[in-house]
């Protein structure tokens, strides 16, 4: 069964990284939804976040392959986990004076700004979860939509602990424990069970 | 100790500036590299321009990249712990090494591609001779490395031999500007041990799994191993060996796992698969408990894949990869580690055993289905060129084979001892390989006899390398199993394609004792058996490459084999 599947990757802030990442998972068939790429708490370190398309034993793949990238120094499915994974969207809406105030009302419902107005349009900002930014975007459709541009997710997981310390990863760690613990509900992937 | 410290020709010599050309020369030969196979042009002519200063560097000029990355990679794979090296200038050269590389990654083999580059000032403006050599190769390659900085060509060559030999093995490129290649810097091989977070060593192997799998050994009732070359890579041979003994289970192996395990063993099986021995495909549909190690379980091992050991009730993969476990198939029981370390581990918790009537069953399997050919027609056949071949190796000849019938003939018809004796490209299955890379080999092993084992479709693709071979006298003995045709796609047209011939016909391959004389390469024809023995003979007493036209019977065919979209039990033998 085909879902979403949200990869959390660290990798090496080098040129060509991202080609390098993005090359893999289209040489092995994976389907990206959405990428989103920047800088960390390290120079030395950028975040991927990457939304995936694939079955359990596909996404297993994906992630094995990745993590044999040389630039990739941990990659981690957090897909199911406590995580908040937020999207940003700006989107430029036709909103002349005779309806600027019902949409007005809906973004305060999403908690969203105001960031631009222009005599005809708005341009607003929302962040959150995919679904909610699906919904906004589903509610303002029949006020018109000019433009719309979404940054994809980026998340982290929910707690006091970095899920991932950098420090773990010197040399001599076990390959096989490189990706933390399965996403909570699953059994055990294939490399585990006996 | 104190008092040498202070003598002065202790003290640590100051760093010294050269060019990048020199530096790159320099760190190869730290790595160890003796032996480098290229081609010169605009973009890596300060390379060539230093390269006369390091005669220890010896380089082969061979006469197409394609060749020079086929002949680095048969350098590597017949000289375990050797990094093959190979040079090509930027933009076609670099281009035409896509294949080798391909056919080295598929294989894990660690070679060293350096490629030259525009100057960093003219990259990205499509100058003369530029490509996007790192792009171009990014999926063929373990890893790549574009050089922008002088300083860093020491530390980049010193990784790329390290990212190349660990773990799973494969070539790694260097794409080194020509800008680069010039500047001087000041010279200091890092002294210290590469240490990548993001590439860690391979793990421990798991020792509660070893003792699950030790729990299995002694339940089996019907066990098999499958060996790949991971067992090989590793040097797993003799505890793979000692494994079977002391558990009394039969090895077969995969086609890249040839020579893993001694054929002339009583618990040797043969090859598995697509093209495999019957009694192999047989013993593995029927075992309960499978062992494949150091194998990646593709498409002509497992055939159709719901036929692949369907009564297997504990499947277990041990492979350095993670990536392979699950790939194709899922095991019950895995284990990520170095093949030879993993075994030596399992080995101890093993207890002596042997299953009688499973062998029996085996042994009568291998009766029943011997690999065998028949000749009906009183035409020459290629396994009796091979046979002739074999019993002139004493089990020490290093066998390159080409990629089609060829190939299947050349792994089932010698019975190989010794991991490092058969060579081929398994993975790619790229045509044209052999020659080139039997350059490598005999190259890497000048005290072994080296036959190139091939067709006259794929010598043809890489013919040019003659040149090489005569200028340098590398003393390759090449059979050319010559059958007018492209052999193994005949046999699939008529087979499975509806009977339909369609460029298949060889019958205009150049004469090739003629091709051999104009490239000054001894060469020799027959088409009858008696004069195989004396040609092979003679072959052997010359001293130099020697090129062996054997017109073959033209429907020789390779048996057994799996039908398009049959299962493992559906093989076909000769009858």
């Amino acid at each position: 069964m085909s879902q979403t599947r949200l990869l959390s990757v660290l990798v090496e802030n080098k040129p060509g990284v991202l080609h390098r990442v993005a090359s893999m998972i289209r040489r092995r068939g994976f389907n990206i939804d959405s990428l989103s790429v920047g800088p960390t708490e390290d120079d030395s370190v950028s975040r991927m976040t990457i939304a995936v398309h694939v079955g359990k034993q596909q996404a297993e793949q994906a992630t094995k392959q990745l993590s044999k990238l040389v630039d990739v120094i941990t990659i981690d499915d957090i897909t199911g986990l406590r995580n908040v994974a937020h999207e940003l969207l700006l989107i430029r809406i036709h909103a002349p004076a005779g309806q600027r105030r019902e949409i007005l009302d809906l973004i305060a419902i999403f908690r969203g700004r105001v960031v631009d107005v222009a005599p005809n349009t708005l341009i607003v900002e929302v962040t959150g979860s995919t679904e909610k930014i699906d919904n906004f975007i589903e509610l303002v459709h029949p006020y018109g939509i000019k433009e719309a541009a979404r940054s994809g997710a980026v998340a982290l997981v929910r707690g006091d602990e970095a899920r991932i310390r950098l420090v773990d990863f010197e040399i001599g760690t076990d390959v096989t424990e490189r990706s933390a613990a399965p996403a909570q509900g699953e059994a055990a992937d294939t490399t585990g069970t006996v | 100790m104190a008092a040498t410290a202070a003598r002065t020709d202790q003290t640590p010599e100051p760093a010294r500036r050269l060019t990048g050309a020199q530096i790159a020369l320099e760190s190869l030969i730290r790595e160890g590299t003796e032996t480098i196979f290229g081609y010169p042009g605009g973009a890596n002519l300060w390379l060539y321009r230093y390269l006369p200063e390091y005669p220890q560097l010896r380089h082969i000029l061979v006469r197409h990249e394609q060749g020079g990355a086929h002949a680095a990679d048969g350098f590597a794979r017949s000289k375990r712990g050797s990094v093959g090296v190979v040079f090509a200038t930027s933009g076609p050269g670099a281009l035409n090494l896509v294949t080798g590389l391909a056919t080295a990654y598929l294989d894990s083999v660690p070679v060293i591609a350096i490629t030259g580059q525009v100057a960093t000032t003219a990259i990205g403006t499509d100058s003369f001779q530029e490509s996007d050599v790192i792009g171009s190769t990014m999926s063929v390659v373990k890893h790549s490395y574009l050089i922008t900085r002088a300083e860093d060509i020491a530390p980049t060559i010193k990784e790329a031999f390290h990212v190349a030999r660990t773990g799973r093995p494969g070539p790694v490129l260097i794409d080194f500007p020509k800008d680069l290649q010039a500047a001087v810097t000041e010279f200091n091989y890092p002294e210290e041990p590469i240490r990548l977070r993001s590439f860690p060593p391979p793990p421990r192997p798991d020792a509660a799994r070893l003792r699950r799998i030790a729990q299995l050994i002694r339940e089996a009732k019907r066990p098999v191993i499958l060996a790949g070359r991971g067992v090989i890579i590793s040097g797993a041979e003799e505890t793979l060996l000692e494994l079977s003994h002391k558990a009394n289970i039969p090895v077969g192996w995969t086609l890249l796992g040839t020579g893993a395990y001694p054929v002339t063993d009583p618990l040797a099986l043969q090859m598995v698969g697509f093209m495999g021995a019957g009694y192999t495909n047989k013993a593995v549909c029927d075992a309960d408990v499978l062992i494949m190690i150091g194998m990646r379980c593709d498409d002509r091992v497992t055939t159709k894949l719901d036929s692949f050991a369907p009564r297997v009730e504990h499947l277990i993969h041990i492979d350095i990869d993670p990536a392979e476990i699950g790939k194709n198939v899922v095991p019950h029981v895995s284990v990520v580690a170095d093949a030879d370390t993993a075994l030596r581990e399992l080995i101890p918790m093993v207890e002596p055993k042997r299953e009688h009537e499973w062998l029996t069953q085996i042994d009568q399997w291998r009766e029943e289905h011997p690999v065998r050919f028949l000749n009906h027609n009183g035409l020459l056949q290629p396994q009796e060129v091979l046979e002739e071949m074999y019993s002139r190796s004493q089990d020490e000849a290093i066998v390159l084979a080409d990629v089609g019938q060829n190939q299947i003939w050349a792994a089932l018809w010698f019975r190989y001892s010794r991991p490092g004796l058969f060579l081929n490209s398994g993975g790619t299955g790229t045509m044209g390989y052999a020659f080139p890379a039997s350059m490598g080999a005999k190259m890497a092993n000048p005290d072994k006899t080296v036959f190139c084992v091939t067709g006259e479709g794929g010598f043809v693709m890489n013919m040019q390398e003659m040149a090489t071979m005569v200028e340098n006298n590398i003393a390759v003995k090449v059979l050319v199993l010559n059958n007018r045709s492209l052999g193994m796609v005949r046999q699939f047209q008529d087979d499975f394609y509806e009977g339909v011939r369609s460029a298949v016909d060889l019958s205009f391959t150049p004469d090739l004792v003629k091709l051999g004389d104009a490239f000054g390469m001894k060469a020799m024809t027959t088409d009858k058996l008696e004069e195989v023995g004396p040609m092979l003979d003679a072959a052997l007493a010359h001293d130099g490459p020697v090129l062996m036209n054997f017109d073959i019977d033209p429907l020789a065919n390779v048996y057994p084999i799996v039908p398009l979209g049959k299962g493992m039990l559906d093989f076909v033998e000769a009858e």
